[in-house]
């Protein structure tokens, strides 16, 4: 049998039931086994009994983004083999067409459902789960306690998995190991429930795996197993976070808990608040009273802060830092779903000319650098900042050896006041920017106003005054834009002489990546990435030179129109030849993308929308 | 109280232009404020004052204090975030009734279960005066006043019961043409621990011509509309925080004084001393109260956070 080095594993079923937990115990045992993960979720905005389904790519490189090539289902329902087809609008058509021929469908063997007529190339087994879960308990003596320990068939169907994928049982039982005491005999016995799984599908698979996944080497120390979520909100510790206030909203809300649940212990000030608007005011606040203060939402929050967003920027404000995890939109949209429509939105956040950075982070990287930098661009420009996430790289966990605290620039907290005499706080100075008083600080005395304001802070409505403040804060995203470097602008990757360019942003950035990866070693025709990432102050000079220099350009995109075709188009004049767009509130899978490509290149088509979740 | 020698009511003035109209009674807050804070002695570069946007929201320029005039109705969220970003401050928010009740009213809520250290004052004039007169939220169904295109059909709040039930843990009312007292009931107010709750009385010689400085000093039965509490055997203080039995007494009492008709009780309604929000969230840290204080925190270990995700 050929080896697989690049495997998807599905686990599907209802909400509520625990797949989370088990895919991602599935995950980390294989992460801590040396393989590479790559994981993602799709659920409905529901808590109990939707469908939903997890995936888990596994392989011995990095893969930056998931596939539809399924080679284990584990189901835990009828709807994630056959789709909801007793629905009038079926929400979905089953998993099975997402499967590689010869792929295995484990399923609990409690349910009856007929599969003739239904894919003849894979192998479906039923599973018992829970009758083999009961023997091991009662071979233990603890048979009475199978309702509290019926978790533990999610141990038997990791154990099914690993027969199916021909993963060394060993590396899954090593995630039951440790604990001492009851922990150390519930870790017996997941292994036993996990072994009983093993050896039933080893046994109707007739004693050999179905695939022969690629062994590898158990590294010395584990690697991080993390989602955009932990990488953010480390950075922001790291970054001296001081304030977090926030309203609860998908996909934000998992950033904004864990720091919450972190918070007594790192020293943070966490407020669960009443609405978006006094998140934003009250982030504004915290943000002139001296502390690194940051707030996270989503397009729905991000709208009701808009006023608030304003007047951060107006009056200087060192932040906040805004972290905005993009959700389908408009409106409520698709709560649990990702989309990259919030773009343009996210660079006019209220009325009103005003400066204000906006960075797009593209992988775990990405997000670590830029969720850290963006509190000294807060401090040192003296207005807030937007970081754009999305659900995808929120609930995604990716396998990272390091996160790479050390190699970050230092802390700078900008321009601050030193007490000489009359201190004015909106002092007109060559670039722009005025040393800050913190409040508390013996003559630093300061006013702020949301109308317009002279040096000193009062309120003014003279046309010099005015004009020599707008031009003082706008000026300000000039300075912004000479300052950051280069490789925080733009990122660039593959062949340097390729005649194709596509160009992202956000979290598309491992999807292209990966994407053109397979078309270049297909034999192409060649293309490389251009990633923009500093949406605002845009990087003018940096895009221009990039796109003028391929053939063709491509730009992919996962809303409706090709935003950043729209800002790319209005900033340096050139129009992107192609727009590959998915707005479907799915991200790209490896073959949407190279499909959408493709028929970019045949086309005659400028806009190609793609989304292979069609009947 | 003992008086501050530190500190005179001038240290806290500014000479910015004031545009408020001749005779209104904001000119009474401003100087009941600046005269709480001289009695306090609070060092000016230890205040913040945070208002919202009226002709209310223009005060902090007028006082020497840093200052932050934020927008309409959202002084109290930008108060907590200044409060919980600095703790060594003493914060005051000020605003519109308006700014307050209408607009802002999901915070002036909310602010009562929090329990921040923070003193809320709202000049209570009944009226949007900088947009020229219309009602507010405690201008009463049926009432008239001149800048109105008719009488209101959409009844009053009561501040005072609104803030009681909404878990103020001090709350009171003043009088802007009554400074002296006023500024009294301010320094209790700020010297209180927890949320504090002022509803001031303002005359808007402008647009409101129901509520004028003579209809606040009419008699009301042969006495005078206003009195205060303090001269009277009321009792505002829950003596015994743990006692749900007499929070509740208190509050009902402090209830039925608020929608007391005819006359007008001024001065403290109700106070309870409870742990703030900031001492609760202190509770458990590694270094209580200073880890709340210090704004430097980049030399984080999150090494333990880490571990835990490999
Ligand atoms: C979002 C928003 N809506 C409306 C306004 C216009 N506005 C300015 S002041 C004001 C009312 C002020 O009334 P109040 O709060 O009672 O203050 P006063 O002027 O009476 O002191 C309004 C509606 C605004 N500034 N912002
Ligand atoms: S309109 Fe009324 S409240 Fe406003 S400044 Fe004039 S008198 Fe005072
Ligand atoms: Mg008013």
């Amino acid at each position: 049998m050929d080896q697989v080095s690049d495997v998807l594993w599905m686990l599907a079923g209802p909400q509520g039931g625990g797949i989370n937990s088990a895919a991602e115990a599935f995950a980390k045992a294989l992460s801590r086994g040396g393989y590479r993960i790559f994981t993602g979720i799709e659920y409905h905005s529901n808590i109990m009994g939707e469908h939903s389904y997890y995936m888990v790519r596994i392989s011995d490189k990095q893969k930056r983004n998931l596939s539809e090539r399924v080679h284990v289902l584990v189901s835990l329902d009828e709807e994630s083999i056959l789709g909801n087809h007793h629905n009038e609008w079926p929400s979905h058509h089953g998993h099975l067409k997402e499967m590689v021929p010869g792929g295995v469908v484990i399923y609990d063997g409690a349910l009856k459902m007929d599969l003739s007529g239904k894919r003849q190339d894979l192998k479906y087994i039923p599973v018992p789960f829970d009758d083999i879960l009961r023997k091991v308990l009662v071979e233990a003596g603890r048979g009475a306690e199978f309702n509290s320990l019926r978790v533990m068939t999610n141990s038997v169907a990791g154990g099914a998995s690993a027969a199916a994928l021909g993963l060394d049982l060993g590396i899954y039982m090593e995630s039951f190991r440790g604990g001492t005491g009851r922990r150390a005999a519930l870790a017996e016995l997941n292994g036993q429930a996990a072994k009983g799984g093993y050896d039933f599908v080893m046994e109707a698979l007739g004693g050999a795996p179905a695939f022969n996944l690629v062994k590898v080497d158990r590294p010395a120390k584990a690697p991080l197993l993390l989602r955009g979520v932990h990488a953010c909100a480390l950075a922001k510790l790291k970054a001296g976070l001081g304030f977090q206030s926030y309203y609860p909203i998908s996909p934000a809300t998992d950033e904004n808990v864990y720091l919450e649940a972190n918070a007594r212990a790192q020293d943070l000030v966490v407020v669960q608040v009443e609405d978006e608007v006094s998140a934003i005011n009250m982030a504004v606040g915290a943000a002139h009273g001296g502390k690194r203060s940051s707030t996270s939402t989503s397009g729905p929050g991000l709208s009701l802060m808009c006023e608030g967003f304003g007047f951060a920027s107006l009056t200087e404000a060192p932040g906040p830092v805004l972290f905005l995890w993009s959700r389908g939109g408009p409106s409520t949209g698709l709560p649990t779903r990702s989309e990259q429509s919030d773009l343009t939105f996210a660079l006019q956040p209220g009325h009103g000319d005003f400066g204000h950075i906006v960075v797009a982070p593209g992988d775990i990287q990405d997000t670590v650098e830029d969720s850290y930098e963006s509190f000294n661009w807060a401090d040192r420009y003296q207005m807030p900042v937007i970081v754009m996430l999305d659900k995808k790289i929120q609930s995604g966990y990716q396998t990272v050896d390091d996160l790479g605290f050390d190699k970050l620039p230092p802390i700078d907290r900008g321009k601050l006041f030193e007490p000489n005499g009359d201190y004015l706080r909106y002092k007109l100075t060559d670039d722009g920017l005025s040393p800050r008083a913190i409040p508390g600080q013996e003559g630093g005395i300061f006013w702020v106003t949301t109308d317009e304001h002279d040096q000193r802070g009062h309120i003014t409505e003279a046309a010099d005054n005015r004009i020599a403040q707008m031009n003082k804060r706008m000026g300000k995203l000039d300075l912004a834009a000479r300052e950051i470097p280069a490789a925080r602008k733009i990122t660039k990757y593959g062949p340097a002489d390729a005649e194709i360019t596509i160009v992202g942003w956000g979290t598309t950035k491992g999807s292209i990546s990966d994407a053109i990866d397979v078309i270049n070693a297909e034999g192409g025709p060649k293309m490389n990435f251009l990633q923009v990432r500093l949406m605002r102050p845009f990087p003018v000079a940096e895009v221009t030179a990039e796109l003028t220099k391929a053939k063709t350009t491509i730009l992919v995109e996962e809303n409706y129109n090709g935003q950043l075709g729209d800002l790319i188009r209005s900033q340096t004049g050139i129009t992107v030849d192609k727009r590959v767009v998915k707005f479907d509130g799915r991200p790209f899978s490896e073959e949407e993308l190279i499909d959408g490509i493709k028929t970019a290149l045949s086309s005659s088509e400028t806009r190609i929308p793609v989304s292979h979740l069609l009947p | 109280m003992v008086v501050s020698q530190t500190y005179q009511l001038k240290d806290y003035k500014t000479d910015t232009h004031n545009t408020w109209c001749p005779g209104c009674g904001d000119f009474g807050i401003l100087t009941s404020i600046q005269m709480a804070l001289a009695e306090i002695g609070v060092p000016p570069h230890k205040v913040a004052v945070v208002s919202g946007i009226g002709c209310s929201g223009k005060a902090p320029h007028y006082l020497n204090a840093y200052g932050f005039h934020t927008l309409h109705g959202r002084s109290i969220p930008s108060a907590t975030g200044m409060k919980l970003s600095n703790p060594e401050m003493t914060v005051i928010a000020v605003g519109g009734d308006g700014d307050g009740f209408g607009i802002g009213c999901g915070y002036f809520v909310n602010a009562g279960r929090r329990n921040v250290d923070f003193t809320y004052l709202v000049f209570d004039n009944e009226v949007y005066g900088l947009t020229k007169g219309q009602g507010s939220p405690t201008m009463k169904k049926g009432m008239k006043a001149k800048g109105m295109a008719e009488a209101a059909v959409q009844d009053n709040i009561n501040p005072l019961a609104l803030a009681i039930s909404s878990g103020y843990t001090f709350v009171g009312r003043g009088y802007a043409l009554n400074p002296k007292a006023t500024a009294q009931l301010i320094a209790q107010a700020v010297s209180h621990k927890g949320t504090s709750f002022i509803d001031i009385a303002q005359t808007c010689p402008v647009y409101n011509d129901l509520h004028t400085k003579e209809y606040y000093t009419d008699m009301v039965e042969g006495q005078p509309r206003m009195y205060w509490l303090e001269n009277t055997d009321y009792d505002a203080v829950v003596h015994d925080p743990t006692n749900a039995g007499e929070v509740v007494e208190k509050k009902l009492q402090a209830i039925g004084k608020a929608y007391e008709t005819g006359r007008m009780p001024l001065g403290c309604y109700y106070k309870v001393d409870v742990p703030t929000f900031e001492e609760q969230i202190a509770e458990g840290r590694p270094n209580g109260m200073d880890s709340i204080l210090n704004p430097n925190l980049w030399n984080r270990d999150i090494s333990k956070l880490e571990a835990v995700l490999r």
